[in-house]
């Protein structure tokens, strides 16, 4: 494959970005709407020439012997660092990040598209089409990055992008601090992710991953079984580099940003919050995976991490008020669950006393739901925009009844329910029971507890569904009839519901999995049986529960206030962070390092001139004026001269 | 026709001076006429001098320094006008150049007596330039503190609140530590040479003979470090640059902190680490503790300061410390990260304090509390702030980025538990970075309008537009190709690391 | 015949006590420039008696002696300028009220 096309996919985003940036002003809204989304849909169609060429072409550039490889397609040294360590920009093709230029090109070309609709009235339409090309660059730099520093750069790209997205309503304060809050916590995972990658490249010499990738032991047996605080130094460093990964995704501890940068404009929280930013860790993790298999413990991590905070988030989106915070809680939860379902992978080494299915099929499934999840987890975004755009409020409370109004916006709304649910044809049905399968064949414990979360998935899910459209009419909508948005808003919401209704049905295993070679998804029918009758389970408590107003839900929040209200404030995570930073960080350790600073270090300065100047006060009252004193002096100090000499003398 | 280049960069500003003694203290026009002819020189002649270097040395001329020359000046001290210039110097150059340039703009509507600002001005620049030329020790030291002496007038008589306190702090401190800086310089002059032979200034005879024993090393090394480290704001010797900054007018600001402030790091390391190799392998672990303090605690520093000017000082603090920790860390990679951050420091310094000198010219406030929404009503400038705080907080792209992390890959290459811990601990000065740069856009650019008055402002007009975007087109091009710069200075310190590693005692 | 040197030197010490001494407790200008001459004069005689008895042959201590004495008068002419200057500014010459000259 030559590299023009590759080069354009990177460099018209990046171009896009310059012009709508630097020239945004001087164009009319129409103008800048039309460059950026035919920028947005020339990139989509050539990284979809790319990848059809390296799943189809059989070249033996991609494909040997059945086995996928890992094809750089150009990558120059952009600094050296020392001789070896050289960090490269390059572009990398293999399964995963042709999948990711597929799911990143489709969905900023879709948001690209709504925004048209959504955004007309706002100001600042240009800006808003420069960032998101800025963070379609980003994002497509990020997945094609042929070595972890160049996934680092792209990192810090994709995170200043969301920081300006979240942040483009700047006028409002709430959309500036939760803005802030999103950088800064997800600098602080990068700090983890930067002192890994110290680590890994002291040890390995080489920040490229098809290098490191190839020969796991080889990087285990770099590090010459140097150890600290009693792990390995290759675990610290795959934890530190998850621990970037948690940022980025939302993982606990650091999920506080997600649900706050709803602020943004809400396709951007399609674009970046629900389907392509947030998904980095996890594809961070796939990846890095040869190296995090050689190194259990941290698999392990990741694994119990994603298994808490899955459950977590769930818990938390049944009592949310607010959709778009059901939705990134959603997105928290099956986030978790792709985490979970990677970290129960292994590479060819099937646990002891466990059935012989095929190790990798936690990579594979994971990337499967990262792939439907993006495509449905946009699609209910999408939705709920248009919902906002409708009614102008994200309260549910003043949703109710909208089914008669907004058909399109219903009917898709419900395939994206379905589909997270994982109700059989649709796509999440598929991804999910892959998930569960690998889950349960790593230990029964992750299987069975995620199958618990996947029916909480389907309970909120069908709670914000019913309270949406069914629950009771709002009595508004006499005034004021909402509608669905305009073409440009419905039509990526029918293609978004079109995909996710087929998504499932594509044989992903033969296109990708960790080690490139084809695996035939079967369904494992106790699997998917248990998944799907919680799940229906789930659905059928929600229509009692939200079909129609009644007093149930307020009555079953009465029963456990203490449990709602916790759940309800996030368990108060936000409250611990603000206290650790405000009251400790800044109120004890800025400010206290200030203080210290102006009085103790400052004043010890300011101590020596005023010792000078206090001296010479002190000692000036000797110059009197009066010339015989000094006479005297001048005596007594010649006689003084002279005796010492005398003395030394003899 | 090329060989004498270097002595033009300190005639060029003495014309310059000249010249503005010519113009009437009336005809603004003339004297700025002066300056931007002059300026554009300067900034025309180290674009020419960095050319002309990089072809040099891809022609194959492996000299330590290039462009040498020397004059005598004072027979029986055995003190020369010697210059010549490295890969490093050469840079600084530029960067001098650049910050010269747009601080000329950024000072364009300097009020009340032009004529004498820009002749202070000028002679500071005289003193940045002939320090960065020299290569005899006496002669940077004499330009060090023609470099200084300006900066008291230029604070205190062109300042803005308590300035006659700040200039004479600043003045005393920096005068301080230039005592520290002369005994040390006659004690390594004292000791170049072998016993019986004429003693020498010249820094790369100083380097050859390297005659210098163990114990007065150590000696030496402490005074030139922490002389030259109170310029580089080093802690506990940095209580300096908040009140001289806050104080100072724009250009000068954009200068001290741009430019004079690198002297220091350029300084320790052309001097006390190169010239005294053995004491820097022994005693780096004492300044590391001293600036990896510097890091964190201006970084903390900074977060909870309301002055525009104190946060960039706190920061500056924390970045110059950055510089010194690299230096110390004696391995190339490491030392280039420190040179690199003191180009990209000094870019983005100049930028964000010309930025705070044009809002605070327009809203005549610094205190962040009482501005907000700025991105409202002069865009042009709240997005430069913007740019210039992702340089601050190492955004891709931008030269803050590549700068820290050569610094913190190189400083990793030290494998012991120390230098670890204060490795990481300075990683973590990026997220606390973060904090404060994030928190000042935010209350600064973003949010609501806080006062009224300012709806009515203007934004950049074009001289003001001219000096920012010198200095963000410089900004960017550091940060998407920073390669050529950093193989520049590799190759400059391969002479200065060969030194080290010969004078490493093994097992230390 | 000849006097041992201590004849000479007496007068001398004598002379230059007697001028300290006049210089500290006088309070009259002229009274402490004429005590300045006795010390002149006392240290000019050293130099003749010291030049007579340890360097006979030569003449540098009497040469240095008359240049001192042509100085010293030039010096006294300067001194009692400054003192009438003194005294036309503050109406005496009380050494203790001229006293503007301290810190």
């Amino acid at each position: 494959m030559g590299v023009t096309l590759p080069i354009l996919i990177l460099s018209i985003p990046l171009f896009m970005f310059l012009l709508l940036g630097l020239g945004g002003v001087k164009m009319s809204r129409k103008a800048a709407g039309i460059c950026g989304i035919t920028g947005m849909g020339t990139t989509m169609v050539l990284a979809y020439i790319v990848a059809c060429t390296y799943y189809f072409s059989g070249d033996i550039a991609f494909i040997i012997d059945g086995i996928r490889q890992q094809y750089q397609v150009f990558d120059v040294t952009w600094l050296a660092f020392t001789e070896k360590l050289v960090v490269n920009i390059g572009f990398l093709l293999d399964p995963i990040s042709a999948l990711m230029l597929i799911v990143i090109t489709t969905i900023s070309f879709m948001v690209h598209l709504y925004s048209w609709g959504y955004m007309e009235h706002e100001p600042g339409f240009q800006r808003y089409y420069a960032f998101l090309s800025l963070f379609s660059f980003s994002m497509l730099g990020l997945v094609v990055a042929t070595n972890i520093f160049q996934m680092y750069i792209f990192w810090e790209l994709v995170g200043v992008s969301s920081y300006l997205l979240i942040g483009f309503f700047y006028k409002l304060p709430s959309a500036v601090s939760a803005s802030k809050k999103a950088f800064i916590v997800t600098r602080f995972a990068d700090l983890g992710f930067l002192i890994g990658i110290l680590v890994l490249s002291f040890y390995t010499d080489t920040f490229n991953f098809v290098t490191m990738t190839d020969n796991p032991f080889e990087v285990l047996a770099q590090t010459h079984g140097a150890t600290f605080m009693g792990a390995s130094v290759l675990t610290w460093a795959m934890v530190l580099i998850f621990v970037g990964g948690m940022g980025k995704s939302a993982m606990m501890p650091l999920h506080i940003w997600l649900p706050d940068a709803m602020e943004g404009p809400t396709p951007v929280s399609a674009l970046i919050h629900a389907a392509t930013m947030v998904v980095a860790g996890v594809y961070l993790v796939a990846r890095m995976f040869p190296v995090y298999c050689v190194v259990d413990t941290a698999l392990t991590f990741v694994a119990i991490v994603g298994a808490i905070t899955a459950f977590y988030a769930a818990v938390v989106a049944c009592t949310q008020i607010d959709i778009k915070r059901v939705l990134a809680f959603s997105t928290i939860s099956q986030i978790a669950f792709m985490m979970t379902s990677l970290a129960c992978s292994r590479m060819g080494l099937v646990p002891e006393g466990h059935h012989e299915a095929y190790s990798g099929l936690g990579y594979m499934a994971g990337m499967f739901h990262l792939f439907t999840h993006a495509m449905f987890k946009a699609l209910l975004f999408l939705g709920a925009g248009a919902l906002i755009h409708a009614v102008h409020s994200n309260d549910y409370t003043k949703m109710g009844g909208l089914r008669k109004y907004m058909p399109i916006t219903h009917w898709t709304f419900l395939i994206g329910c379905l589909a997270i649910a994982g109700i059989w044809p649709f796509a999440g049905f598929f991804s999910k029971d892959e998930m569960l399968a690998a889950m349960f064949n790593q230990h029964w414990f992750y299987g069975a507890w995620m199958t618990m979360v996947a029916g909480l998935t389907a309970f909120y899910m069908f709670r914000l569904y019913y309270r949406i459209f069914w629950w009771e009419e709002n009595a508004e909508y006499q005034h004021h009839k909402p509608h669905d948005g305009p073409w440009q808003m419905s039509l990526p919401l029918l293609i978004l519901a079109a995909i996710s209704c087929v998504a499932g049905w594509i044989p992903f295993g033969e296109f990708v999995t960790w080690n490139g070679q084809e695996y035939h998804i079967h369904i494992e029918a106790p699997v998917a049986a248990t998944s799907l009758i919680v799940a229906v389970l789930a659905i059928a408590l929600a229509t009692l529960m939200y079909a129609k107003k009644n007093p149930w839900p307020t009555r079953v929040k009465n029963m456990v206030p203490g449990l709602w209200e916790a759940a309800h404030r996030r368990f108060y995570w936000d409250e611990i962070y603000q206290f650790i930073t405000h009251k400790i960080i800044f109120g004890m350790i800025s400010k206290g390092i200030a203080w210290f600073d102006r009085h103790v270090i400052d004043a010890t300065m300011d101590g020596f001139a005023k010792i000078t100047q206090r001296t010479s006060v002190a000692i000036k009252g000797m110059q009197s004026g009066s010339t015989q004193a000094y006479v005297i002096w001048y005596f007594v100090g010649a006689l003084l001269v002279a005796a010492i000499t005398w003395i030394c003398l003899i | 026709m090329f060989d004498n280049i270097l002595i033009w960069f300190v005639v060029i500003p003495v014309i310059m001076m000249i010249g503005l003694g010519i113009c009437r203290n009336k005809n603004i026009d003339a004297i700025r006429a002066v300056m931007v002819v002059g300026s554009t020189a300067l900034l025309a002649l180290s674009i020419v001098l960095c050319l002309v270097f990089l072809a040099l040395r891809k022609g194959g001329d492996t000299s330590e320094m290039l462009f040498m020359g020397s004059w005598m000046w004072y027979a029986p001290l055995n003190i020369h006008l010697a210059v010549g210039v490295d890969g490093i110097s050469v840079l600084m150059l530029l960067l001098s150049a650049i910050i010269v340039f747009a601080g000329t703009f950024a000072s364009w509507k300097i009020d009340p007596l032009p004529k004498n600002f820009f002749l202070w001005f000028c002679l500071l620049s005289t003193g940045v330039f002939g320090f960065f030329i020299s290569i005899d020790m006496f002669t940077m030291f004499m330009f060090y503190e023609v470099a200084l002496i300006p900066m008291y007038l230029l604070i205190g008589v062109w300042g803005t609140g308590r300035k006659e306190y700040s200039a004479m702090k600043l003045t005393l401190m920096l005068m301080g530590g230039s005592a520290f800086l002369m005994l040390g310089l006659l004690g390594i002059y004292w000791h170049s040479t072998p016993e019986g032979m004429e003693k020498t200034w010249n820094i790369l005879e100083i380097a050859q003979y390297a005659n210098i024993e163990h114990g007065w090393q150590n000696f030496l090394f402490c005074l030139t470090f922490v002389g030259f480290g109170v310029l580089g704001a080093m802690f506990p010797f940095h209580t300096w640059s908040p009140d001289g900054h806050a104080s100072a007018p724009t250009a000068v600001s954009m200068l001290h902190a741009g430019v004079l402030m690198k002297l220091g790091g350029y300084g320790c390391f052309r001097i006390a680490i190169y010239l005294l190799p053995q004491a820097a392998n022994e005693l780096a672990w004492i300044f590391i503790i001293l600036t990896g303090i510097s890091i964190v605690y201006g970084a903390f520093s900074a977060c909870v300061q309301t002055d525009l000017k104190y946060i960039n000082a706190y920061s500056s603090v924390s970045h110059c410390g950055m510089v010194l920790f690299a230096l110390l860390m004696l391995n190339t990679t490491a030392m280039t990260g420190g040179i690199l951050q003191m180009l990209s420091h000094g870019l983005m310094t100049a930028l964000f304090f010309a930025l705070i000198g044009m809002i605070y010219g327009r809203t005549h406030t610094r205190d962040v509390r009482q501005m907000g929404g700025l991105m409202r009503i002069m865009p042009y400038l709240a997005v430069c702030y913007m740019i210039a705080g992702f340089a601050s907080l190492g955004l891709p792209g931008l030269s803050g980025f590549v700068a820290e992390m050569t610094i913190f890959f190189g400083s990793f290459q030290d494998s012991d538990i120390f230098h670890r811990i204060f490795v990481i601990a300075a990683t973590t000065a990026i997220v606390i970075t973060a904090v404060y740069i994030l928190r000042v856009v935010g209350k600064l650019l973003l949010g609501p309008v806080q006062d009224d008055h300012h709806l009515k402002l203007t934004d950049a007009s074009w001289f003001e537009r001219l000096a920012t975007v010198s200095l963000i087109v410089c900004i960017a091009g550091i940060g998407l190709f920073p390669n050529w710069i950093n193989e520049t200075i590799q190759e400059s310190f391969a002479p200065i690391v060969n030194a080290i590693q010969g004078a490493a005692t093994p097992g230390i | 015949m000849d006097l041992s040197i201590l004849w000479y030197l007496i007068p001398s010490v004598l002379m230059f006590a007697c001028g300290v001494y006049g210089f500290i407790t006088r309070k009259n200008m002229i009274a402490m420039l004429i005590s300045i001459e006795l010390i002149l004069n006392s240290s000019d005689l050293n130099f003749v008696i010291f030049n007579r008895y340890l360097f006979p042959g030569s003449m540098e201590g009497m040469v240095f002696t008359l240049f001192a004495v042509a100085i010293a008068a030039a010096e006294t002419a300067v001194a009692i300028a400054i003192i009438i200057n003194i005294f036309r500014k503050i109406g005496n010459t009380d050494i203790s009220e001229a006293k503007k000259m301290k810190y």
